[in-house]
């Protein structure tokens, strides 16, 4: 994107000139175009509707191309998105094409969640976006733009209003993404039912609050063009690509019983005001709606999210080096936190763990002096026994000794006795 | 989220070549690039360098064909400073339906002291500054359309000495030559004859390439033509110019040139000097070169430079030596902060290692110690139970004996008794 994107204000200090000759940067818009064409440019449409009604079709019809196809069935369990890209060329033009589908939206029986997928694929490419403008090494004037810059809602063609599903779906979008609503399949309606058909969607859309894109009317060369194709929304589309024979030329268009359904005749359906507005003149418009509206809100969300903040708490203003520093240093103290957190953790477990093991110790220390005690006890009483033994030992030796002494005493004075009787028997 | 999204390859590669069947209509698309940017309008900062008297006014003044210098608005020569300013002008001016903000920055005082060392600081804060306003801008959380006042373009004015460059113009350039698209210039062409112009362009070109200048170079195109056009202007670099705030005859015509008695040395004929090429170059084919060269280049290097510091800051400077990271530092810091986690886990767990290990063996040698002392019970417990035993055996023994004895002193007592008894009853005369 052309880093010259600004309005010129009428800035103070800026004197206007006025030119003696021919200068020559009126060639700057050339030089811009030429470096445009030299890289190519890039498209990226999404459509949504249900199964059947006609986006491939619409495509092809729409870019003159046959997309590669693929017939949906009306089993998808969720709603899935497909997105291809094609390298297009129209004379020196080269247009990076990407069409993304939705499959199975409209099919489930519950469709609460009908519009998250979409959400999301369109997020995930600003993401991919903003990634790239905050890398420190970036190409952004390489970088394949994947940004969904117009979303074609398809309305089916029952003529009365609009289903809840499409209002809920196109009010979650309407904040991301350029929305075009088309009434598809228009050869189903006749005039006067799309008329009505169509202001009924338009205050049904206001009355929701739903935005749609609205071509703009800034520029003089096609402000009318536009306004009155403001007017003709939503467009009513029919798609073929087959071919019909009318007059004497081969059209597109859809052969019934009743008639011929031209898809560029302007009084069958609004296929060329949806290419002339799309396309022809409006194209760089829905690029650059997507990059400073879109783009920018989603960044914005993001960034505060992620806590960034343009003012300090003082209202003085931060520039991003700060923002970044100041995350930084949060960001090194929370991890010295955790740090210190379970360095502590571990401080306490050990503590536990000494305590326990004293505590243990302790138990066995007691343990130890008991069973000392016991023993002292018990010895004790073996020495007291021991004692005992000794003394009634030696008690019993004393009585022996005495006895024996008396023993040896009386045998001695029964000697003398019975020397004595003997003695005295012989008188 | 990704289930939900079928991608069929071709995001980053190239898409499947299609061709159109008919009319699509997005030929149109250059025409509205076109519209938009007329509406726009445009902005070129041009930065003028030079010593005093080098012409660097009137130069600018045809080149754009106006009176930016003026009496009321003097050039950088008649506002000689003591030191080197850095001074802008805004104009506004408009041809064809396409307005141009032109700012002009040029530089008094450079070159003019007696020492010059230094002198290309404040021009390099100033661009450094411009970068600096323009990074902040672009990342502010509410970013409004962002003024492009960066430097897109610094023509050098070397003095035609005719002999080489100097060492300050060989200083400047090899300073700034990373920081803005430089375009040495040749000034006051019309002193040097048209062999001495090729010699000097010569040897300056030399000194240039010797000192790994890098002036700002033409992009290769895809047009054969263009191509051709390209290598003819770079074999006339550097450019020598002339310039003239005055328009006189010459041939019957009306041209901006200087008057002299000999002749008049016009501004704008390729065969008197190449201000025309400068001219086609500079304002007709690549200003908007010039303008991307200055936004994919030399400020995204100023930026990344920018941020690098900011990511690194705190972290080990042997990192900060490798290559750039590709990562914004947001991206940087969640990478650092899953290795620290991974960190902190292996800490963990080797901490948690060595706890168990130190609790194992506290837990050993308490069993060890248990064990031991129940040994040591037991032995005790064994020792005094011998000790009873023998104890009792002696004690029966003893009682034995004792017994025995006694039995013994009974018999004998009753012995004794009997025979006394005896005695006394033979005393009595009972017994003969």
């Amino acid at each position: 994107m052309a880093s010259s994107d600004v309005a010129l204000l009428p800035d103070k200090g800026v004197r206007p000139l006025s030119l003696a000759g021919h200068v020559g940067f009126d060639s700057l818009p050339d030089q811009l175009v030429n470096k445009s064409i030299y890289q190519g440019f890039c498209f990226n449409i999404l459509c949504i509707g249900e199964t059947g009604i006609g986006k491939s079709t619409l495509m092809d019809t729409l870019f003159n191309t046959n997309f590669e196809n693929f017939e949906s069935s009306h089993f998808e369990p969720q709603v899935k998105l497909r997105a291809q890209t094609y390298d297009l060329q129209e004379s020196n033009v080269r247009l990076r094409l990407t069409v993304v589908n939705t499959v199975g939206f409209g099919d489930q029986m519950n469709k609460q969640e009908s519009y998250q997928p979409v959400v999301d694929y369109i997020d995930k490419q600003f993401e991919s976006y903003l990634q790239e403008e905050l890398k420190i090494k970036r190409s952004l004037h390489n970088y394949h733009d994947s940004r969904v810059h117009a979303c074609l809602y398809f309305i089916s063609p029952s003529g009365h209003s609009l289903k809840s599903l499409d209002l809920v779906t196109m009010k979650k979008l309407d904040s991301k993404v350029n929305i075009i609503p088309v009434i598809a399949k228009a050869d189903t309606i006749s005039k006067s039912e799309l008329h009505k058909f169509k202001i009924k969607i338009m205050s049904e859309l206001v009355s929701n609050g739903v935005q749609i894109y609205q071509f703009p009317l800034d520029d003089e060369n096609v402000a009318k063009v536009n306004t009155t194709m403001n007017g003709h929304l939503p467009f009513a589309v029919v798609g073929s690509t087959e071919e019909v024979s009318v007059g004497n030329k081969m059209v597109k268009a859809r052969q019934y019983p009743w008639g011929v359904v031209q898809v560029e005749n302007e009084n069958h359906c609004d296929f060329v005001k949806l290419r002339e507005m799309l396309i022809c003149v409006n194209m760089e418009d829905l690029r650059e709606q997507t990059h400073t509206r879109h783009y920018e809100l989603y960044r914005r969300c993001k960034l505060e999210e992620m806590g960034f903040k343009d003012t300090d708490p003082e209202s003085k203003p931060v520039s991003l080096q700060e923002t970044y520093e100041a995350k930084r240093q949060e960001f090194l103290v929370e991890l010295q936190k955790r740090e210190d957190e379970m360095r502590q953790m571990f401080v306490q477990r050990v503590k536990e763990k000494e305590s326990e093991l004293k505590d243990a110790e302790r138990e066995l220390q007691g343990r130890f002096e008991q069973l000392k005690r016991l023993h002292a006890d018990e010895k004790a009483a073996l020495e007291d026994k021991r004692r005992l033994l000794e003394e009634d030992q030696s008690s019993f030796s004393k009585r022996r000794a005495a006895a024996q002494l008396l023993q040896a005493q009386s045998l001695t004075a029964n000697g003398k006795k019975d020397k004595d009787r003997k003695n005295s028997g012989f008188m | 989220m990704s289930d939900n999204i079928l991608f069929q390859l071709q995001s980053h590669g190239k898409g499947q070549q299609k061709n159109l069947e008919g009319y699509v209509g997005f030929a149109s698309l250059p025409n509205q690039v076109y519209r938009k940017s007329v509406k726009r309008g445009f902005e070129f900062t041009l930065m003028v360098v030079g010593e005093s008297g080098l012409g660097k006014s009137t130069l600018i003044n045809s080149l754009f064909l106006t009176d930016l210098y003026s009496a009321e608005y003097p050039g950088p020569s008649h506002r000689i400073k003591k030191t080197v300013q850095v001074e802008q002008s805004k104009v506004l001016i408009k041809e064809g339906g396409v307005q141009l903000l032109l700012t002009i920055v040029d530089t008094p005082g450079f070159g003019d002291a007696v020492d010059n060392s230094n002198c290309w600081q404040p021009i390099i804060d100033h661009i450094d500054s411009k970068f600096e306003d323009y990074l902040n801008s672009e990342s502010r959380v509410n970013r409004r359309q962002m003024p492009d006042s960066r430097i897109h373009c610094c023509l050098y004015f070397i003095a035609p000495s005719g002999h080489g460059l100097k060492p300050l113009d060989i200083e400047f350039m090899k300073r700034l030559h990373e920081k803005v698209n430089v375009i040495p210039l040749i000034a006051k062409a019309d002193t040097l004859t048209p062999e001495e112009c090729q010699q000097f362009k010569k040897q300056i070109m030399r000194e240039i390439q010797e000192h790994k200048i890098k002036i700002y170079e033409f992009p290769e195109t895809d047009d054969e033509e263009e191509n051709r056009l390209v290598k003819k202007i770079k074999d006339k670099l550097p450019l020598a110019v002339v310039g003239s705030n005055t328009i006189t005859e010459a041939n019957g015509k009306r041209v901006r040139g200087r008057q002299y008695p000999w002749g008049v040395a016009e501004v704008e004929n390729s065969d008197h000097c190449d201000f025309t090429i400068l001219r086609d170059m500079l304002i007709r084919t690549h200003m908007q070169d010039l303008k991307d060269v200055t936004n994919n280049v030399h400020y995204e290097n100023y930026r990344s430079r920018k941020l690098a510091a900011v990511t690194y800051n705190g972290v080990d400077n042997n990192r900060a030596k490798g290559q750039l990271s590709t990562k914004s530092p947001l991206a940087q810091m969640e990478e650092e902060r899953r290795e620290h986690v991974s960190k902190m886990k292996k800490m963990e767990m080797e901490m948690e290692q060595v706890f168990e290990m130190k609790v194992k063996e506290k837990v050993q040698k308490l069993k060890d110690s248990e064990a031991e002392l129940q040994r040591r019970h037991e032995q005790m417990k064994k020792n005094l139970e011998a000790q009873h035993r023998e104890l009792e055996e002696k004690r029966r023994v003893f009682e034995d004996e004792r017994a025995n004895w006694e039995a013994m002193q009974r018999q004998e007592q009753q012995k004794m008794e009997a025979s006394r008894t005896l005695e006394k009853n033979k005393k009595k005369g009972k017994i003969f």
